[in-house]
């Protein structure tokens, strides 16, 4: 079966994955999303509206960036003069607040007002969907809450802080393992009781039909770009994408317009964490199998019961035990590859890019750049590789000098 | 005909209404959730839901949600549940309705339903309750229960309307679950009963299930309201925090469900 980007079908299947399993409170607000979002969809109005804000608010096109002295690194550990793909940065982190999820929030915003509600929540891991979310909110006049775990309320503090400033509250999460998860539950929880004044702006590629759908669409500017970018600086596509995945919605959107290209290898890159065992990491298209998490039916870390296993990663925003339904399709067609990066691994890609380029990356996308290496390094030279740096790592440093003094001990 | 066909028309039979207590299984322990059944059929209970543990329970408030957790954290699985409702079959006439997500269900089928709903059943467990699968996704479901003679009760929102209403009731089974208002379980303290007779009443004119309404019932004084239109009363969070604190759970729950059942008179 070879992967197709006219899916999902209209009740959201990406082949046997996501569908729409939520409490039926709920089926009225996403058939009411549906509905709108198909509307916007057509309306040249708010494509020209979207398009404004993304341009003058979030700083698009954000650059295709050579990084040089990453490639002669990646050429060097190749030891082979005939190895060595150049590796091009596609720079999300260049984004108004400091990650692609801005490219997200601004268009569901957009729906929001549309619908005409007044309130948005959101649920966040990293803080830059929240950050993103509040952003969009204060942008666009909407009161906006969010739900944030409480054990990532203390690694991502600065987020924390920056969505207060933008005028957000931030409700820590107590309950299971107090981090993305639990955080998405809770505004579910919410958005069921408060469905008719509040858009609930989900933040990755996850949870029921239609918001894999459309947080892939209004995430497609990254791939967009990076195809026309590439046409216009190569002359040529780019021979391998690399993007790190947690919900996968970085992802989704630099791989999304590329689907149909055959020469185009892509590689998604999940959190490897610090072992292969369940609870050690957070890579279910690596490790898991199809199950049912936050509405929709994807691969998913589950214990033989269906319970959620616990996960880990450095990386708050990848530390998540399900990913998007389009993922779990693209693996089972072949499509797209899925591998790991552990912890260790990251953090070293972390400081690499830090060095080399001085660029500081989203622990996130410091997987991303860890496989980047080792991709280019095992590619031709005259190849092109573009890694997909989803986000800035201001909001790490705090975390990465903990980890990294952690092991030099 | 099913178990709970027959305890609703034995109801209606008598004019009488049903008191429907929602018991999360395993919780404090399996031991006294086994009591808790026997102890609620005393106490007035037609039908008992037993909630399996799910480590993430959107539908669920702060109550149920903390108990599926604890009683996660001390082991039980689907296949313990199932042994304690077999064990307890023979002594109870009870209606025994399992409310489970569809992730466990899933999970066990390796890709379906029908190993769950078989094994539930076979266990004693007479019909399902399944939160989050709305109607799009229940074709399966119908099918299996309708084979395993189970009681299917797909849910009605105050936001399901229209067309809708009439699709979710065509996929009931034994009896229709009516939330009485929008939300998760267990947070409401002052019942919003406004258009639920005009919602009973509009679901009756589709459909001659029995009417079972639920989220934020109680006292003794909502039951007798939500009677006044519905066939039965659901108390699952009041219920299931009453257990939580109490020494000896089962005698907790027996006290709160008789006093709950005056409502009914």
């Amino acid at each position: 079966m070879s992967a197709v980007k006219q899916v999902p079908d209209a009740r959201g299947r990406f082949g046997a994955f996501g569908g729409a399993y939520v409490p039926e409170t709920l089926m009225a607000a996403v058939h009411q999303l549906a509905e709108e979002y198909a509307r916007a969809r057509k309306d040249p109005t708010f494509q020209r509206e979207l398009d404004g804000l993304l341009e003058s608010f979030v700083g698009r096109a954000t650059p295709l960036y050579f990084a040089e002295r990453l490639t002669e690194l990646a050429r060097e550990r190749a030891g082979d003069k005939k190895r060595g793909a150049e590796i091009w940065l596609k720079r999300e982190d260049l984004a108004h607040t400091g990650a692609h999820k801005i490219n997200n929030t601004i268009g569901q915003g957009l729906l929001t007002q549309r619908m005409g509600k007044k309130r948005v929540i959101a649920e966040t891991g990293a803080g830059q969907h929240g950050v993103a979310t509040a952003t969009a909110a204060a942008h666009l006049g909407l009161s906006c809450e969010v739900y944030m775990g409480a054990e990532d309320v203390r690694r991502q503090r600065l987020n924390v802080v920056r969505m207060e400033l933008l005028g957000a509250k931030v409700i820590p999460v107590e309950g299971g393992s107090r981090t993305l998860k639990d955080a998405t539950n809770e505004a579910m929880r919410d958005w069921m009781a408060s469905v008719e004044s509040t858009h609930y702006i989900l933040g990755s590629v996850v949870g029921p039909h239609p918001f894999p759908m459309i947080v892939r669409d209004f995430q497609s500017v990254i791939g967009r770009e990076t195809r026309e970018q590439s046409l216009a600086m190569f002359g040529a596509l780019p021979d391998a994408i690399v993007a790190c995945v947690g919900g996968g919605s970085n992802a989704a959107g630099m791989f999304y317009p590329f689907v149909e290209d055959a020469s185009v290898r892509l590689v998604g890159v999940e959190a490897g964490g610090s072992g292969n065992g369940l609870g050690q990491h957070a890579a279910p298209l690596s490790f898991g199998s199809p199950g049912v998490l936050h509405g929709s039916m994807s691969y998913v870390l589950q214990d033989e019961w269906g319970q959620t296993a616990p996960v880990h990663s450095c990386s708050a925003g990848l530390d998540y035990p399900g990913v998007g339904p389009e993922h779990s399709y693209w693996k089972d067609c072949g499509r797209v590859e899925y591998t790991s990066i552990n912890d260790d691994e990251a953090l070293e890609a972390f400081s690499t890019l830090a060095h080399r380029e001085g660029i500081i990356p989203a622990l996130e996308s410091a997987h991303a750049i860890a496989h980047g290496l080792r991709l280019a390094a095992s590619m031709g030279r005259g190849s092109r590789l573009v890694v997909n740096l989803s986000g800035r790592g201001d909001k790490d440093v705090d975390e990465a000098a903990r980890l990294i003094a952690e092991r030099c001990r | 005909m099913g178990r709970i066909d027959d305890i609703f028309s034995n109801l209606r039979a008598e004019n009488r209404k049903a008191l429907m207590p929602f018991l999360c299984a395993g919780h404090p322990t399996l031991e006294e959730t086994r009591e808790a059944i026997l102890a609620c059929e005393a106490a007035g209970a037609s039908v008992i839901e037993i909630g399996i543990p799910f480590s993430d329970p959107i539908a669920d408030g702060p109550v149920i949600a903390g108990a599926m957790h604890e009683a996660l954290g001390h082991g039980v699985t689907p296949a313990k549940v199932f042994d304690m409702v077999h064990s307890v079959r023979g002594e109870t006439g009870v209606g025994l309705v399992a409310m489970v997500s569809y992730s466990i269900v899933y999970r066990m089928g390796d890709g379906g339903a029908r190993a769950f709903i078989k094994q539930a059943c076979e266990a004693g467990f007479d019909g399902f309750i399944f939160p989050d699968v709305p109607a799009e996704e229940s074709d399966e479901l119908v099918s299996v229960c309708d084979e395993s003679d189970a009681s299917l009760s797909m849910l009605i929102a105050p936001t399901t309307g229209g067309e809708r209403f009439k699709e979710v009731l065509s996929r009931c089974r034994g009896f229709v679950y009516l939330m009485a208002r929008v939300g998760i379980t267990g947070t409401a303290t002052s019942l919003e009963s406004d258009g639920l007779a005009e919602r009973v009443a509009a679901i009756r004119e589709l459909s001659d299930l029995p009417i079972a309404c639920g989220f934020g019932i109680s006292s003794a004084d909502q039951v007798r309201e939500v009677v006044r239109h519905a066939d039965a009363a659901i108390v699952g969070s009041a219920l299931v925090g009453r257990m939580g604190e109490a020494k000896d759970p089962a005698a907790a729950a027996e006290r709160f469900v008789r006093e709950l059942a005056t409502g009914l008179a």
